[in-house]
């Protein structure tokens, strides 16, 4: 079949501003989003600009915006979008990100604040000999955060960020409960300043875009607000 | 622009994260990656890493370092193999402290599952021996490493793609890299170069590698006189989807998952009595192509991409999501279907490069076959071949090659670069890639790069696959040499200097045009078949003419092959039955 792919177009050296292009595209509905644009980028136009890498939802390259919702292009079927919307398939950039060319934007910012929250267990206690344990149940409770792949598809679909671009975003919170909920770690005090100041977790108002775009399912607003819990527990702690 | 470094590291994998982290500690250490560093590939890898932690039941790295010698159908290095083993066991606790959550036992320590040609007392029978975190373990590790690198704060280039290697007879001094976001050229001058680049599996039309595995780092090598070492060697992995050729995992079967035929037959029963469907992946990938070819596919045409069903619907739903969970996403992502339900078409993927960049195990680069070392060249990883793989890898054994030869790597450059003399680099050194990149980029008409990457994957898919013969190997080198002629003539399209990602993908094409020519060579010149290398006109293993590595040359345009002995020092060589 074929389809069009409306893509916004951007280049800081020639264009004062984003505009779209349409391609048209023959493809297999059961083929990739990404796939149609691999041939658009091989076969018609070099020069469209896109990230990419493993091409079946792991590494995190290829999220943009698909007819106004975050995800993988790698993880997107054609005939997946074409049956809710037609066979124009319109992408853009990911949100909030500065773009630097075509889809591909600049994620810095989105990593420093993934940084902020120390994304590593943090423990100094000796290890005698081998492993420490740690219980079936203890390891299944930040199961699904483990998953993130940091692709950035919540932080685009979040719009607490429409506002507030100081917020840390959906992704950076997730990763501090992945490690705050494991029993391993013995982190939370120096989390806490990041995670209790007023762009940490507070502004999250449970729009749930974060937890609908994850492509890899993570419950992320409820992982947020399992750590509004804990801050609350902690205040009520220490007040009585 | 110049940038000096005690050490630089090529590529934010597995091996490259695990180096930097040792080297870092002892020199001023970058980390140079085409990606982001969390993008690497190393993410991809599912099942597991072994190592004889005799959680679950007795185990030892002996049994382990025995198992990959003979999976590798002895062409294994036996001491690198050792190595590997023994050191296992604490890689594997060493990831565990730093937060790696691995699946756990009943009593909460790390869980071990089996895994194709892991056996308990040399061939018994399956082994518990692969540690694992669901079927994301290779995700798992490559975030705790990068973790850890946030925590001791590493620093990272981002989005740097190296063009050429800087060498001074045998000294490296560093390395010219393009910045992508500019496309500026830098050189990057330093006194250890390490190169953890990854596979190159795009070579292939049907595989699990992604489209960043471009073989960058044995390319550039190459180029610069170091030989590349069994390239002949590509492991296809039995089971990718169907058409996509999108991994599962075999820990799948490794959980009691079975391949069947069109008549529901279990027909490994007949190729591999013993280890069944845990047989060496090259034996189980050319058995689903006799069965294919037999016209016992689920199609029954005999054609090239018929395919066969990996049945999984007996497992049960619990052990498909508590430990199988990410394989049973892409089966419905990708095919409509739960594997709780329904079998999943399967079909062998290209999957991964025994052969690369040879080393010592120190990570050293070797020149020659009399051990001559490039001094302050280091390669871990799946770029490198330490051998610890020889000719066919087993399961689990890569992503424990990254933690084990790329630690082994990064603490010998932290010695090495506090010792070796300061290194002086000017710009001249850039001046080849300058006119390379020039070249592809002067607006002149050219051919784009998209039919010659079509064909040069259908050509190497369909006459360096995983059956192979003397005319079509011969075909494949001439129309690989044709496509290289045609790739001198590619122009980009896009002309921009910022984030020009087609320039990148033209100098990936060069880089997989080289390995293919490598690879096509070096295999049409083993007249005899051992491990994934199997040939219908050479069908048994010949140690007489054969129990040696090939390196080989890329001398212009032609390929130069030679060859070394293999460590055989501790087992001696047997006929491989399973």
């Amino acid at each position: 079949m074929n389809i069009i792919v409306k893509v916004q177009r951007y280049n800081p050296e020639t264009d004062d501003k984003p505009y779209f292009q349409e391609f048209t595209v023959e493809v297999d509905p059961n083929e990739r989003l990404l796939d149609a644009l691999m041939k658009v980028k091989r076969f018609q136009d070099g020069s469209l600009g896109f990230r990419k890498s493993c091409a079946h939802g792991v590494c995190g390259s290829d999220a943009m915006r698909i007819n106004g919702k975050d995800g993988l292009a790698c993880k997107t079927l054609v005939k997946e979008v074409v049956e809710k919307d037609g066979d124009t398939v319109t992408v853009e950039p990911l949100r909030f990100m500065p773009v630097q060319r075509d889809l591909i934007v600049d994620q810095s910012e989105f990593f420093e604040k993934y940084r902020s929250i120390k994304p590593y267990v943090i423990n100094d206690e000796e290890v005698e000999e081998g492993e420490r344990l740690q219980s079936q149940e203890e390891r299944m409770v930040f199961d699904d955060t483990t998953n993130c792949i940091l692709c950035a598809s919540c932080y685009s679909a979040c719009p607490v960020l429409e506002e507030n671009s100081d917020f840390i975003g959906p992704a950076a919170i997730a990763q501090a409960f992945r490690f705050l909920a494991d029993s391993r770690d013995l982190g939370f005090k120096e989390r806490l300043k990041i995670l209790d100041a007023p762009d940490g977790v507070w502004p999250c108002q449970n729009h749930f875009q974060c937890t609908k775009s994850c492509p890899r399912s993570i419950l992320i607003t409820k992982r947020i607000n399992s750590i509004k819990k804990m801050l609350n527990n902690q205040k009520k702690q220490q007040e009585s | 622009m110049i940038h000096q470094f005690e050490t630089v590291i090529i590529g934010s994998g597995g091996a490259g994260l695990y180096a930097a982290l040792e080297a870092s500690k002892n020199s001023n250490t970058a980390v140079l990656s085409k990606l982001y560093p969390i993008r690497s590939h190393t993410g991809a890898a599912q099942g597991g890493i072994s190592a004889a932690l005799g959680n679950v039941e007795e185990d030892k790295p002996e049994w382990h370092a025995f198992d990959t010698v003979k999976g590798g159908d002895y062409l294994v290095d036996q001491k690198a193999a050792s190595i590997l083993a023994e050191e296992a066991i604490q890689a594997v606790y060493d990831l565990e402290n730093r937060g790696l959550p691995f699946n756990r036992t009943p009593e909460g320590r790390i869980d071990q599952r089996r895994f194709g040609g892991h056996t308990r007392n040399f061939g018994e029978g399956p082994v518990r021996r692969a540690c694992y975190a669901a079927d994301r373990t290779g995700h798992m590790i490559l975030q705790t490493l990068y973790q850890q690198c946030i925590k001791n704060e590493v620093s990272f280039f981002d989005e740097f793609q190296v063009v050429d290697l800087i060498l001074e007879g045998t000294k490296c001094s560093g390395v010219v890299v393009v910045e992508l976001a500019t496309g500026k050229l830098h050189i990057f001058s330093a006194k250890a170069v390490l190169f953890a680049t990854g596979g190159f599996g795009r070579m292939f039309k049907i595989t699990s590698n992604a489209y960043a595995n471009s073989g960058d780092g044995p390319a550039v090598c190459a180029r610069r006189g170091i030989p590349l070492e069994d390239m002949e060697f590509f492991q296809f992995h039995p089971t990718g989807i169907k058409g996509l050729g999108i991994l599962i995992s075999e820990a799948v079967r490794g959980e009691g998952g079975i391949l069947r035929n069109r008549d529901g037959e279990r027909f490994m029963e007949e190729y591999s009595p013993t280890l069944l469907d845990l047989a060496p992946r090259d034996i189980v990938a050319r058995s689903m192509l006799t069965e294919v070819r037999n016209g016992m596919g689920i199609r029954g045409d005999r054609q090239i991409d018929d395919y066969l069903h990996l049945d999984a619907t007996h497992l049960g739903k619990d052990t498909l999501m508590k430990k199988l969970p990410d394989i049973s996403e892409f089966c419905k992502t990708y095919l409509g279907i739960d594997p709780a339900d329904d079998p999943i078409p399967v079909l062998p993927t290209a999957h991964y490069a025994m052969g690369g960049i040879p080393t010592d195990e120190h990570g050293r680069v070797i020149l020659d076959n009399k051990g001559t070392i490039v001094d302050g060249l280091y390669a871990a990883g799946e770029c490198a071949c330490v051998s610890v793989h020889g000719a066919n890898r087993l399961g689990t054994n890569s992503l424990l090659d990254l933690v084990v030869f790329g630690r082994r790597a990064g603490k010998h450059i932290a010695q090495y670069a506090k010792g070796a003399d300061g290194v002086k680099v000017d710009e001249s050194a850039a001046d080849e890639a300058r006119q390379w990149i020039e070249q592809i980029t002067d607006g002149s008409e050219g051919p784009h790069g998209g039919h010659i990457t079509d064909e040069m994957q259908t050509t190497m898919m369909e006459k360096v696959g995983i059956y192979r013969n003397e005319k079509e190997m011969q075909e494949a080198v001439d129309e690989i040499q044709d496509l290289r002629n045609r790739y001198r003539d590619v122009r980009v399209q896009d002309t921009s200097s910022t984030f020009n990602t087609d320039l990148l993908e033209i100098i990936e094409l060069g880089n997989l045009l080289d390995l293919s020519l490598l690879t096509a060579a070096s295999a049409l010149d083993r007249k005899e078949s051992r491990g994934a290398h199997s040939r219908e006109d050479y069908p048994e293993r010949d140690d007489d003419n054969f129990l040696k590595h090939s390196l080989a040359y890329l001398e212009e345009d032609t390929v130069r092959l030679d060859y070394k002995d293999v460590d055989t020092s501790i087992w001696e060589p047997k006929p491989r039955t399973y």
